[in-house]
This record gives C-alpha cells, sequence and structure tokens, in this order.
C-alpha cells in the first residue's frame, strides 16, 4: 500500500546559486526509508514539506489517499493542509524539547493520553527519568524523549532528521534497534534523513539519495553498498589506532565502531597506513585486507 | 509630618498596577508579532514605541493633553460617544502612561520571545498545537524571566512617573495626585519634612523593586534553571 506519494517541486537557495527540490516518489506503508546526501541538498526542507512546516511551489502530496498539498506552477495552492492538521511525528535535529515541561510533560502536551504515555517511557526506558526537565538529560535520553513525543500521537508517518548524530556509538545502536521495535511495534512509516551508511544498512529497506535537489539514486541499502562496492564478502569501516610490529608481521588495532579488532597487516600494507587513517576493513576469501578508506566506498558525510 | 497621607500612593499603585496588566495584555500578541515579523515596517513601529524612552515627558504630556482635549478629534470622539473625559481625570492619566511605559513592557517581552528557537514553535505546530495554545504553553513559559522584567519596570517606572501625569493630569487630589506629584506639590509649599518621608519612601520602594529584577534575573540565568 502506498503511503506518501510526493510530486513536488521548490526552489532552494544554495551556496552554490539557486536550485530546485525535485521529488517525484512514492513510498510504500510500513517501511524504514532513509533520506541520504551531501549537506545542502534538500533533504531536511523534503522533510520539512512533509510535515507542513516549508509548503514548495508546486506539485501533489499525498498521504494514505488523502490530499494534503496541492498546487500548479505559478499559482496559490489549491490545498495546503498546516502541520497541526496533518499528525505527522517529527523528531528534530537537536531534539526541540520544552525545557519548562517534564519528560511525561512533553509526551502529555502531546496528547492527554496517559497509558499511551506510559507506555512510551516503558519502552524507551525512561520510567525514572519522567518527572525530570530536559535540561538534565543527557543526550540519548533527550533523543528517546523526543523519539516518545513524536509517537504520542500515534502518528502513520513518523519523520527523523539526523537523529542519531551526535550520540555514540553504543547510545546509536540501542537506539536504532528501539527504531525497529517501533517500527514493527506501531506499524509507523519511517523517514530518516541520516549520513551514517551502517544506520542505513542496518534500519532501512529504501534508500533516496539526493544530490542538489534530485533524487539521484532510489535503491536498497544492500544494492547501494555492498554490491556497487566490490567483490568482498565484507567491509567495515574503521579507524587506526595503532600499528605495532609482532614477530616477523605488523598488527594494526582498528576501531570498527566499538569494537577494536587486530588485524595482520604485510609491511607493504604498513608502509601506506599509519594511527588515525580511516580504513576499510575486508575479506575476499579468508584473509582480511586493510587498505584506506576511499570515495567509492561511500562515506555519505563526504559525499 | 501634618500632610502625611497615603492616598497618593494608592493612587501610584493602583495607577501602576492598571498600566501594567493593560501593557502586559497589549504587549504580548505585538512582541510576538515584531518578533516574527520580517516587515519593512518593524523598524518603524519599533521606533515610534520606544520614542517614549528618549522623549522629555513634557512633549509627550503635551501632545496628549492636547489630543485628549475636548476640542481635538480624539478627545470630541471619546466625549460624545462614551461622555468620557480624560483631561485632568484618572483615566486619561491611565492612557497617558500606557503609552509612556509602553516600551518599558515590549521591548523584555520581544527580546524574550526572540530567542525562543523556532524548532519549538515547530515541534509545537506537528504536535497539533494551535498558536494561541503554543503561545500560552511554551512562549510565554519560555520567557518567564522576561516576563517579570516587563512587569516589574513596567510598574516601577509608572510610579516613578512624573511629567506625564502632571502635563495631562495636573494634581487633583483623589484622581491624578500621584505620589510623585504631592512631592512636588509639598516642595512648592515648604514641606520638606513631608517631601522627605514621600521621597525615602519612593527610594526604598525603587531599590527593593531593583533588587527583586537582579535577584530574579540571577536565579533565572543559574545552570540547570
Amino acid at each position: 500500500m502506498i503511503m506518501v506519494f510526493a510530486s513536488l517541486k521548490k526552489k532552494l537557495v544554495g551556496t552554490e546559486g539557486d536550485f530546485f527540490l525535485q521529488t517525484d516518489v512514492e513510498i510504500a506503508s510500513g517501511g524504514i526509508t532513509a533520506v541520504a546526501g551531501p549537506s545542502g541538498s534538500g533533504k531536511t526542507t523534503f522533510l520539512r514539506i512533509l510535515s507542513g512546516l516549508t509548503s514548495p511551489d508546486e506539485g501533489l502530496l499525498e498521504v494514505e489517499g488523502d490530499i494534503w498539498f496541492r498546487a500548479t506552477a505559478g499559482k496559490k495552492p489549491e490545498l495546503d493542509l498546516k502541520p497541526q492538521q496533518r499528525r505527522v511525528g517529527v523528531v528534530f535535529q537537536g531534539y526541540a524539547l520544552f525545557p519548562n515541561m517534564s519528560v511525561l510533560g512533553n509526551l502529555l502536551y502531546a496528547s492527554r493520553d496517559m497509558d499511551m504515555a506510559e507506555k512510551l517511557l516503558d519502552m524507551v526506558g525512561l520510567q525514572q527519568l519522567k518527572h525530570v526537565k530536559p535540561s538534565n538529560l543527557s543526550g540519548g535520553q533527550k533523543q528517546r524523549v523526543a523519539l516518545a513525543r513524536a509517537l504520542m500521537q500515534r502518528p502513520r508517518l513518523l519523520l527523523l532528521d539526523e537523529p542519531l548524530s551526535a550520540l555514540d556509538e553504543s547510545m546509536k545502536a540501542m537506539l536504532q534497534d528501539e527504531l525497529l521495535k517501533i517500527n514493527r511495534e506501531f506499524g509507523v512509516t519511517i523517514l530518516i534523513v541520516t549520513h551514517d551508511s551502517s544506520e542505513m544498512y542496518k534500519l532501512c529497506d529504501r534508500v533516496l539519495l539526493l544530490e542538489k535537489g534530485r533524487i539521484v539514486a532510489d535503491t536498497s541499502p544492500r544494492k547501494l553498498f555492498v554490491e556497487r562496492a566490490t567483490t568482498q564478502k565484507f567491509a567495515f569501516k574503521g579507524e587506526i589506532l595503532e600499528i605495532k610490529a609482532v614477530d616477523a608481521v605488523y598488527v594494526a588495532v582498528v576501531a570498527i565502531g566499538n569494537n577494536l579488532v587486530e588485524v595482520v597487516v604485510d609491511s607493504d600494507e604498513k608502509e601506506n597506513l599509519r594511527a588515525g587513517d580511516v580504513v576499510v576493513v575486508g575479506t575476499k576469501a579468508f584473509n582480511p585486507t586493510v587498505r584506506k578508506f576511499a570515495a567509492k566506498d561511500f562515506d555519505f558525510s563526504k559525499l | 509630618m501634618n500632610h502625611f497621607d497615603t492616598e497618593p500612593f494608592l493612587l501610584s499603585f493602583r495607577l501602576a498596577a492598571i498600566t501594567t496588566i493593560l501593557l502586559f495584555l497589549f504587549s504580548v500578541p505585538l512582541a510576538w508579532k515584531l518578533s516574527q515579523t520580517r516587515s519593512r515596517s518593524k523598524p518603524f513601529v519599533e521606533a515610534l514605541i520606544s520614542l517614549p524612552i528618549v522623549l522629555p515627558p513634557t512633549v509627550l504630556g503635551f501632545y496628549l493633553l492636547v489630543a485628549l482635549s475636548d476640542r481635538a478629534p480624539v478627545g470630541m470622539f471619546l466625549k460624545e460617544m462614551f461622555n468620557m473625559d480624560l483631561v485632568f481625570t484618572f483615566e486619561g492619566v491611565l492612557i497617558a502612561s500606557c503609552i509612556y511605559s509602553f516600551p518599558f513592557m515590549l521591548q523584555p517581552l520581544q527580546s524574550g520571545m526572540e530567542q525562543i528557537p523556532a524548532k519549538l514553535l515547530e515541534a509545537s505546530y506537528v504536535l497539533g498545537k494551535s498558536k494561541l495554545e503554543t503561545l500560552l504553553h511554551v512562549i510565554l513559559p519560555g520567557i518567564k524571566p522576561s516576563i517579570l522584567t516587563g512587569v516589574i519596570i513596567t510598574f516601577a517606572h509608572t510610579v516613578g512617573e512624573f511629567g506625564v501625569v502632571l502635563m495631562v493630569g495636573g494634581s487633583i487630589q483623589g484622581e491624578t495626585r500621584v505620589a510623585s506629584i504631592a512631592i512636588y506639590e509639598l516642595v512648592e509649599l515648604l514641606d520638606y519634612g513631608t517631601a522627605h518621608i514621600y521621597s525615602l519612601i519612593l527610594i526604598a520602594f525603587s531599590f527593593v523593586v531593583l533588587m527583586v529584577v537582579y535577584v530574579l534575573n540571577h536565579r533565572y540565568r543559574a545552570p540547570g534553571g
């Protein structure tokens, strides 16, 4: 079933001149779709248009069969539902929690539904902190409050703008699991702006890659990363912490996410590598290889 | 001591209280508009409202006196429609002091509102809340220090008002003779003893008010608050 149909156009002001955000996309109900691309490519604007915070210049936006926006070029929109009328869950970059309300207050402000609030607090593990003000919470805790608050209205569509980028790896992993749980349990369709390739891979069933306002790739993360990348069986991005000599060989200590791994590198490889290098650890057949990270390894933060 | 009377003080406080309430109600929507607008007329409106800060009170008082008199259109209109006499009455002084103290209420509210992150408002809107609900539950609680500053300064400034009241209201006992005017009259009557008492009361009052503002501002600025 189609959740979102967005055929929209909006002029954006970029650092290298104006360009058009132009989307022509259908998003199926129930999935998690990543919206990726370099900064300034229109990702956030696309989400803002869906939530009603920004109006496109022209086009059609249909959600679950209801028209939310319709305008022909150069005319006033015939229809442009206000954000208040759309009941979309939004998790903002920087959380946007109400500082004058407690955790529970933030949730209940969204909807006076104590049962739902209790259920969500249990789900994101914030029962103990429900009477605390946001200023006393850690980044990860704030993010969970923002997530829970966005779900209070039981939205059919949940939009997340780089929700996890400011968090450390273990917190990220935990929240990613929570997002998957939320997606399953509530059947909510999720769009998530992210730069993190592992996040796309873990969470998303689809990636929309935006560049200068255009969708330049619309595919599965698997296709985007694995099949296009190499013939390697697996490949992880990591950072070399140290290269040490052990007997006749060299061993590189590489941080991959939370894990530290030791990989044997030969002396030729060792010449090219030093501590602090961002590398790809991969394997063909059995022996792992370590080589310098290159653009073709899909670093979305640098796209 | 023979001339001491609490009436001028009660009158001052009554005037200040009503002025503060009226200005708060009027300033909240205007401050909100001004904090959100990118209109080119914004500096014009801001300059106009701020005029009382720089103008001699006599200038404002003079024009208000002219405008409110029953020979001017405004005064004539009010006289005919509501049978209201504004010159040398409490109501006239009230209007004058509202205009005179307007910037002292508006400016703190506006600058507080300008500092509320747009994201908070958007978060409220996507949660289905109207602009009014957002104003009441997000914006006003978010600018408590500014509200306190605006309310206290407006109140104190109105109590300390002299020139405008004298021009528009004169010195009619129980009607327009507020504390500051009473002091002026006492000095004219060479009753320095009573003038001292009145003046010291006003000094103490003003000092306490300013102390409260600074204490509250420090408290709100403290970390985690």
